[in-house]
């Protein structure tokens, strides 16, 4: 592949190559990554030296082509610096991996997964189906999604030394990816949480930035889709609770979730598709929010939020209800 | 018959999910195809059980690439149950999401998708080749450099609408969450406006309005031989088109399904030289080749069964359903010309699915202008405990369609019908073959061929979505 005459931030010798496989997947992810960075996942990664050994919606090659390179990738012939891997495993029916047949192979993708990734330097988990199991692994789970590193065996640690990187999300932001792979192509590693999440976007919640702030502060609520107060205590906002920095970058140029009028489902979370309670609706006990910040005392978050709620001022609590400014915030009268 | 043999061809990429396409091949043609959808996930039954509102969570993760048109079609089936009607203004923003998603989709397709076959090593000689490749080359072509870009930008709608793409839940039964104010107003007309400069220098080297009038195949023709090959990827494309008689190949049913989108394009059916009203009563999904024993219950060991997908028919038949089934029903005098009798072909499709973008961004343009900053965008809309409902809607790809049953407060029932399901369905109880399978016959293969070119231009045609074909 050419690469267009730019400049390069890292100056390598040999590209950091990146084979990509869609396991039980919606393509969202790679949908996502299409946009990243306003120039397309293929430029965006361009600029640190990353080039696509093989991406199942971007590359030429089909049939025995493509086969070629996969054989090459699962017996160590080719450099694989990353797998990555967009979507569930599945492993059903009994155990057999059969939902998921890697076409023209008669194969199970699960097993291909396993014979590249054991070559692979790193193995990284696209979005919340790849890192966690996401909706395929819903309550029924018919098809027996697992995440990746269950798949993989829950010690694995790629060639790199590094367990599952899980940028999770659903779908996530472009920028979680490439920024994640550069890391690895820089500098070898990326800094993990608890999970495999990388911290670059794990270390901050949703809730940092959120354009809601000053709803959010008084606790001048919404109560229907389409209001414009906070989330959190009717709608189901798990922005306290979720990592990301979603509302300190821009999505798609402009949005966020919150920022789109609805509610954060902490979806780069294990379990996130099964909620408490619906996903719109918060779920409460006694009238208080079960859900609130994880590092917050309850006590005082609730007389916090009484105090606020006593001092909310009538503009705040005015636009909470409306689907558009109705009271502008007041303006002092002019100096003489 | 002499020289007879079989091709399994996968892994087919650039499809949006898994394919594998068997060929029973002889005397240098396919003689049978069989389409196989080798990858389920099980949305139908993620979906029983729980409450109805969170289907407008779950249904848009069937697929990542036609995800509002998935949350579009969830909210109006439980629009359908509540009884409830979208304010103008939730209108106005649904469809600008709607069809942003819709145009989006078909200039993906066509660059990254589509396009980039013509750059095969097979096609060196070709007076065009040169040009195909500087062009469209994987990944690295000039105008996937020029046009990804495009549409990232143009996606900045979905930013500030949807708060992203894909996976929103700005898509409500009753309208949108999401109000434009004044001057957000302003800023998707900038973002239109920047998008249609993009297609009209780079994509199509006229002006929307140009392309959007192409009214025959004489103007089409026209059109394209006014200016040189290489100005403009369409006319490029034309001229492709042209040398490979592509007019004749992937020849479909001659069968168009739509169920109707944005006033712009009707519902119905047209077959048989007419246009007949659309009777969703009338779909089934035959279950005789597909790994299922109930519509969601899978059954991987199923005697001649050969796909995960099922096998939808209208009245017994199977139905193309895409943008080229969307002009057919809207009786477009283009689309008309480019079938003739013989049904839908390779070039109509691509075609039709560009003339639509020019329609779509024009469309875009006059319905933004038309939202009222202050009106309502939502109405709340209240479900009963039990109850039916039924979401259609058109995708990029065509006809998709929600169907749902409410019990005690909860779903029992979900079933889903998407574009691909229709085009790329396996034969049915009596062996007539689905869509592809049929516009396969006949395709060329030239000897040495492992995955025929001419094969992977009639499967790509369709821009087909297997993550939705599944579900």
């Amino acid at each position: 592949m050419r690469h267009g005459g730019q400049p390069k931030l890292a100056a390598m010798s040999e590209p950091f190559s990146i084979l990509w496989l869609q396991a039980g997947s919606c393509g969202g992810c790679t949908m996502s990554m299409l946009a990243a960075d306003d120039v397309g996942l293929v430029h965006a990664l361009d600029r640190f030296g990353i080039r696509l050994l093989w991406h199942p919606s971007l590359s030429a090659e089909c049939g025995a082509e493509a086969l070629a390179i996969l054989e090459d990738a699962a017996s160590g012939r080719v450099k694989v610096d990353a797998l990555c891997v967009e979507g569930a495993a599945l492993t059903g029916p009994d155990g057999s991996g059969r939902f998921q047949i890697l076409s023209g192979t008669g194969q199970p993708l699960t097993q291909w997964i396993k014979a590249i990734a054991a070559h692979a330097r790193h193995v990284v988990a696209v979005g919340s189906c790849a890192a966690f199991g996401g909706f395929p692994a819903a309550e029924a789970n018919p098809t027996e999604a697992v995440a990746l590193q269950s798949l993989l065996g829950t010690d694995f640690h790629a060639l790199g030394g590094l367990p599952v990187i899980n940028v999770a999300g659903c779908a996530p932001h472009p920028g979680w990816l490439v920024e994640s792979l550069a890391e690895l192509a820089l500098s070898g590693t990326c800094a993990l949480d608890s999970l495999g999440r990388p911290r670059a976007f794990a270390d901050h919640l949703a809730h940092h930035g959120c354009g809601r702030n000053e709803f959010y502060e008084f606790k001048a609520s919404a109560a229907r889709p389409s209001d414009r107060g906070c989330l959190m205590e009717n709608l189901g906002c798990k922005a306290t609770q979720a990592p990301g920095d979603c509302n300190i970058r821009r999505w798609n140029g402009y949005g966020s979730c919150t920022d789109a009028g609805y509610a954060c489902i902490n979806c780069t979370s294990p379990d996130f598709q099964d909620p408490e309670a619906p996903f719109a609706e918060t779920a409460k006990i006694a009238g208080i929010p079960v859900g609130l910040p994880v590092d917050m005392p309850k006590a005082w978050f609730v007389a916090l939020a009484a105090l606020s709620k006593s001092a909310t001022p009538k503009r705040v609590r005015a636009n909470s209800h409306a689907d558009h400014v109705i009271v502008p915030p007041a303006r002092l009268p002019p100096k003489p | 018959m002499s020289n007879a043999k079989r091709l399994i061809v996968g892994p087919f990429n650039r499809v949006e999910g898994d394919l594998e396409v068997t060929l029973d091949i002889s005397a240098g043609q396919v003689q049978t195809a069989r389409v196989t959808a080798p990858m389920y996930r099980g949305f139908e039954r993620i979906l029983v059980g729980r409450p109805p509102e969170d289907a407008l969570v779950v249904a848009p993760r069937i697929c990542g690439i036609c995800s509002v048109s998935q949350s579009v079609a969830a909210a109006r089936a439980l629009a359908s149950v509540a009884q409830v009607r979208l304010p103008e203004n939730g209108r106005l923003l649904t469809d600008l999401m709607l069809a942003c998603e819709n145009a989006a989709d078909h200039l993906t397709h066509f660059v990254l998708f589509f396009m980039p076959d013509f750059v095969r090593p097979v096609y060196a000689g070709r007076p065009w080749f040169a040009a195909a490749e500087r062009r469209f080359a994987a990944m690295n072509g000039e105008a996937s450099r020029q046009l990804v870009p495009a549409r990232a930008r143009f996606l900045h709608l979905m930013g500030l609408l949807a708060g992203k793409w894909p996976h929103s839940l700005a898509i409500q039964p009753g309208g949108v969450t999401k109000a434009a104010d004044s001057g957000e107003r302003i800023r998707l007309l900038g973002i239109l406006a920047d998008f249609r400069r993009q297609l009209e220098q780079v994509l199509f080297a006229d002006s929307l309005e140009a392309v959007a009038a192409l009214c025959s195949r004489a103007a089409l023709d026209a059109w394209a031989d006014k200016a040189p090959a290489d100005h403009g990827d369409f006319r490029l494309f034309l001229h492709i088109a042209r040398d490979l008689g592509l007019d004749h190949s992937g020849r479909g049913p001659d069968r168009f399904l739509s169920h109707g989108s944005f006033g712009l394009f009707p519902a119905g059916l047209a077959a048989d030289g007419q246009v007949r009203a659309f009777d969703p009563a009338q779909v089934h999904e035959d279950l005789t080749h597909a790994w299922m024993d109930s519509p969601s219950r899978p059954d991987a060991d199923k005697q001649g069964a050969y796909s995960w997908c099922k096998a939808p028919r209208l009245d017994g038949r199977s139905v193309e359903t895409g943008a080229l089934a969307r002009a057919m029903v809207a009786a477009d005098p283009l689309a008309r010309d480019l079938c003739g009798k013989g049904g839908g072909s390779v070039e109509a499709r691509v075609v039709a699915r560009l003339v639509e973008l020019a329609k779509l961004v024009v469309a875009m343009e006059d319905w933004t202008k038309q939202i009222r900053p202050g009106d309502a965008i939502c109405e709340e809309a209240p479900l009963p405990l039990h109850g039916h409902g039924l979401g259609l809607v058109e995708a990029a790809r065509g006809a998709l369609s929600h169907r749902l049953d409410l019990d005690g407060g909860r779903i029992r029932d979900y079933a889903i019908i998407a574009p691909t399901t229709w085009n790329f369905s396996p034969r049915d109880s009596l062996g007539n073959p689905g869509p592809l399978e049929q516009a396969l016959q006949g395709a060329a293969v030239m000897d040495g061929e492992t995955t025929p070119v001419a094969v992977q231009h009639i499967v790509r045609s369709f821009d087909p979505c297997m993550a939705c074909t599944v579900h």
